[in-house]
């Protein structure tokens, strides 16, 4: 095509480009401003405190904990997904009657809201009445406060976040095994290669790209949590159960604190970009090596 | 990073088996963890649809069965409205987004998988970068540009939001594709004076349907789930989506969880046989999507 026409053609982009424009990028400046303000989130006033808030942020103990809690919904849902992802792929690869029913089962969560999920794990969880204790009265004569205490409370929304997704991982990795040359695998049990060896030498590493798709999808559907938290704990205990953004909300609407949050929010935005970067340069490095 | 080749060995991802399997008795192993995953995967939506059977008052236990089945949650919840509202507001800002994704991704992704030029590699990254921000972490900024254009509580200003934050994924799947398709093609229709729009509409387009499934399936889940800004920006009540009503069902002060449940399940229940029927297209359209980057 000529020169001039390929110019001609940039015009298609330009409605994409200006829709991100205003609703991502403008507010993203508009985000990094208002987090030098001090501001209630709807004066006309707004007064200017440096990097106020962003000292104040380090400071504040809630923060601190919504920022580990952040990191542990990212990295060890990340994590537990992949081990049962990967092993219930191997499992459902397997040859049986109904395994596509099972296929079909496993996904079916990810289907629902998060927050319509949280409601459901919520008659589970509760502590008068919900099925968890029901069993534990039944079988042991005690109860769980589950989501009264914040460490059983993390614990609790780790497992409905790792429950609800990791059929998204596990049909990843399907798809992966799927993928790997039935020729390889025959090769290898001619030279007398066992089931093990077969699964570690030779689909383990040609599964590399499903494992860094995997980890991608899954890392930043966790650091981002939100729904779930507010369908259960709504931050609570105490406070004790904030992921960053829950708690960017909580500080913007509920303690008008809209230049905190907007810190807060900053913040967040460069540490997901960052880990983000690490993972996938990890990971681009490892192909080579393969 | 490269595609797994899943064509490979026929469709037996899904449902539909390519082969049939006879039951053998030393699987015995196999048959039981695989009921245990359906047993923990089903149960949930067994007890949200046993809770949605019972009366307000009822105390057994979430586990026994209703005895009798109660249906007047379903009555009430059906008779008061609401629930058609939010799936009235739903259908309309979904199908709104897929649109409008559709046609300006579309087009985007054409104009960035024709001209490679340096200035379109920095657009594209630039796009893409943009995959890795969460709508939390700039809600300040949003709201408060929302705010300035009037666009909360309407339909054109959730529509176009969500919209710009689908649009990186729906640009990405259809650049993969674009650049698949020879450009021969164009060139050809170029040389009988077509313009670039003509080369678009009849030429590109007519190509685009396979991934434009799975755009549609992704997109459109994630839509119909959306939470976060339609909590923000949909305040009014005549407006909120079908997650809002059912969140509301379960906020109010008066705890009947009989008829939050039914909501729910109702809410639930139009994308979860969507999956059921068409399991094919919606596991692809993960991959695909998945294996990005």
């Amino acid at each position: 095509m000529t020169r001039k026409r390929l110019r001609k053609l940039n015009w298609f982009y330009v409605p994409a480009v200006v829709l991100m424009l205003v609703f991502i990028a403008y507010p993203l400046f508009n985000a990094v401003y208002l987090s030098f303000f001090k501001w209630n989130g709807y004066s006309v006033s707004k007064e200017f405190i440096g990097f106020q808030n962003y000292i104040s942020m380090f400071e504040d103990k809630v923060f601190r904990s919504s920022l580990r809690n952040t990191l542990i919904y990212g990295f060890i849902c990340t994590f537990l997904q992949q081990i049962i992802g990967l092993a219930m792929a191997v499992f459902l690869n397997t040859k049986f009657k109904g395994r596509g029913i099972v296929r079909t089962v496993i996904y079916m969560p990810a289907m629902v809201s998060s927050l319509v999920m949280g409601y459901i794990m919520y008659f589970f969880f509760q502590t008068k009445g919900g099925v968890m204790n029901d069993i534990l009265n039944a079988f042991a004569g005690t109860s769980v406060d589950w989501l009264g205490n914040g460490n059983i409370a993390i614990a609790v929304i780790v497992f409905i976040n790792t429950w609800q997704f990791v059929g998204v991982s596990m049909v990843i990795y399907l798809a992966g095994i799927q993928g790997v040359s039935q020729s390889y695998i025959e090769a290898a049990t001619v030279d007398g290669a066992n089931a093990w060896q077969r699964f570690r030498f030779i689909t383990l590493p040609l599964l590399q790209p499903a494992l860094a798709s995997s980890v991608i999808y899954n890392l930043i559907g966790g650091l981002k949590l939100y729904d779930v938290i507010i369908a259960l704990t709504d931050g609570g205990p105490a406070k004790k159960t904030h992921s960053l953004a829950t708690y960017i909300a909580n500080r913007y609407f509920d303690a008008e604190r809209a230049g905190f949050a907007a810190a807060i929010g900053v913040f967040s935005f460069v540490m997901i970009m960052v880990i983000s970067m690490i993972v996938n340069a990890y990971f681009r490095k490892k192909e080579v090596d393969y | 990073m490269s595609k797994p080749k899943r064509h490979e060995r026929g469709t037996d991802l899904y449902l539909e088996e390519t082969e049939r399997f006879k039951f053998r008795k030393k699987d015995w192993w196999k048959y039981l963890i695989g009921l245990a995953l359906l047993f923990i995967y089903l149960y949930p939506f067994f007890i949200i649809i046993n809770v949605s059977l019972k009366p307000f008052g009822d105390t057994t236990s979430r586990m026994k069965f209703p005895d009798p089945v109660y249906w007047d949650n379903f009555k009430s919840v059906i008779a008061a409205g609401d629930i058609f509202v939010g799936i009235r507001n739903s259908l309309i800002i979904t199908v709104l987004v897929l649109i409008l994704e559709i046609v300006v991704g579309c087009m985007a992704a054409y104009a960035l998988a024709r001209n490679q030029s340096k200035v379109n590699e920095v657009v594209r990254s630039l796009i893409m970068s943009v995959m890795m921000i969460t709508p939390l972490t700039i809600l300040v900024g949003v709201y408060s540009t929302m705010s300035k254009i009037h666009a909360t509580s309407t339909y054109w200003g959730m529509v176009l939001l969500l919209s710009s934050f689908g649009l990186p994924m729906v640009i990405f799947l259809y650049t993969n594709f674009i650049s698949s398709i020879p450009v021969a093609l164009d060139e050809a229709a170029a040389i009988d004076g077509a313009s670039n729009l003509q080369i678009f509409f009849k030429i590109i387009l007519p190509q685009l349907k396979s991934v434009t499934v799975t755009v549609i399936i992704l997109q459109g889940v994630g839509i119909w789930n959306e939470y976060t800004y339609s909590y923000y920006f949909l305040q009014k009540k005549e407006m909120q989506t079908i997650t809002l009503v059912i969140k509301t069902f379960f906020s109010s002060v008066s705890n009947d969880y009989g008829s939050a449940a039914a909501t729910a399940v109702i809410g639930m229940a139009p994308l979860i046989i969507l999956y059921l029927f068409l399991q094919k297209y919606f596991i692809q359209g993960q991959v695909d999507s998945a294996i990005k980057s």
